[in-house]
């Protein structure tokens, strides 16, 4: 079984998902530059954070227009198991596979740290690991991770269940005060509608090492495997 | 045909960088304004005439330079023939 990794220019944490992957779940991971137009057979497609093509005009605008992206679009349309972290989530948006979109953090700062979050839904098959309403701790890295979607989209989301994470305290209090970028209702991760494409800006990647002294992020991959078996 | 493309945020979605430069010229001093927000201007050179251009320029618009989630765009005419 394998995990196609999608790698731009200025794709940064594609070495860190491989090793997560490789870690965590029984998936071979795979590079796949984003000029190639098709992906390889595999069982999970990774859009890993960075900052591809510099953020130029908007953050994912352009790598959401690469030429890998038509498969991944196809792929993850029909059904493959899609995951996007930090850029790769703000590529999903933009590339129509996740509704929304990511904006400057109304805080007008780069945010580098660690934040707990809350799982809102644990019958997905990246969460399934999690129990409901856990909270768990995993590094943010962004400048423009503030979601907004206009009030017809939010209601879809919210009506079909699709937000997985919010932003909280340690004692899970969703409110403005643990709200670290603006994001609509603290919202920190989405599903697409039928559940096989997740968009996230925390980074599970950063919380599965003795390095980091974190280990919130290996249910996320260890879910993700089971769900594969 | 030379054209700009204009591209500002939409009514309603935060505009923090707007929000910003409004702090930053009070402090300077700057009274009596308001609503300032941030866009950009996109120039581009199309080797066609005014309708073809306005057709392509709005399909580039569609497809990659504009965000219609959060933002409303303008094509404006360098000069007008």
């Amino acid at each position: 079984m394998k995990a196609s990794i999608i790698v731009f220019p200025g794709s940064n944490c594609d070495r860190d998902i491989a090793v997560s992957i490789k870690k965590l779940t029984t998936l071979e991971p795979i590079m796949v530059w984003h000029k190639e137009t098709s992906i390889p057979d595999s069982d999970l497609i990774v859009i890993p954070g960075g900052f591809t093509f510099g953020d130029y005009l908007r953050c994912g605008s352009i790598a959401a227009n690469s030429p890998i992206m038509k498969d991944v679009i196809k792929k993850a349309t029909d059904g493959a198991p899609t995951l996007g972290i930090c850029n790769g989530f703000q590529i999903l948006t933009e590339s129509g596979l996740l509704p929304g979109t990511l904006i400057k953090n109304d805080c007008l700062s780069f945010l580098c740290k660690t934040v707990s979050i809350r799982v809102e839904n644990n019958q997905t098959n990246f969460s399934k690991k999690y129990k409901q309403n856990e909270i768990i701790n995993i590094p943010i890295a962004h400048n423009e991770g503030n979601f907004f979607a206009n009030e017809n989209t939010l209601e879809k989301i919210k009506d079909s269940n699709q937000i997985v994470f919010k932003y909280c305290n340690q004692n899970g209090e969703v409110n403005n005060e643990t709200n670290p970028n603006g994001s609509i209702e603290n919202i920190a991760g989405i599903t697409n509608e039928q559940g096989n494409v997740l968009g996230m800006m925390p980074h599970p990647e950063r919380a599965t090492c003795e390095i980091t002294k974190l280990s919130d992020g290996e249910n996320l991959f260890k879910s993700i495997s089971e769900f594969l078996l | 045909m030379k054209l700009n493309v204009k591209i500002m945020p939409k009514n309603g979605v935060l505009d923090p960088q707007g929000k910003a430069i409004e702090n930053s010229l009070s402090q300077l001093g700057f009274k009596n304004f308001s609503e300032i927000r941030q866009g950009k201007i996109i120039e581009i050179d199309i080797d066609a005439d005014k309708d073809q251009a306005i057709n392509i320029t709005d399909e580039m618009c569609k497809k990659l330079l504009v965000n219609l989630i959060i933002e409303d765009y303008e094509i404006i005419f360098d000069r007008e023939e």
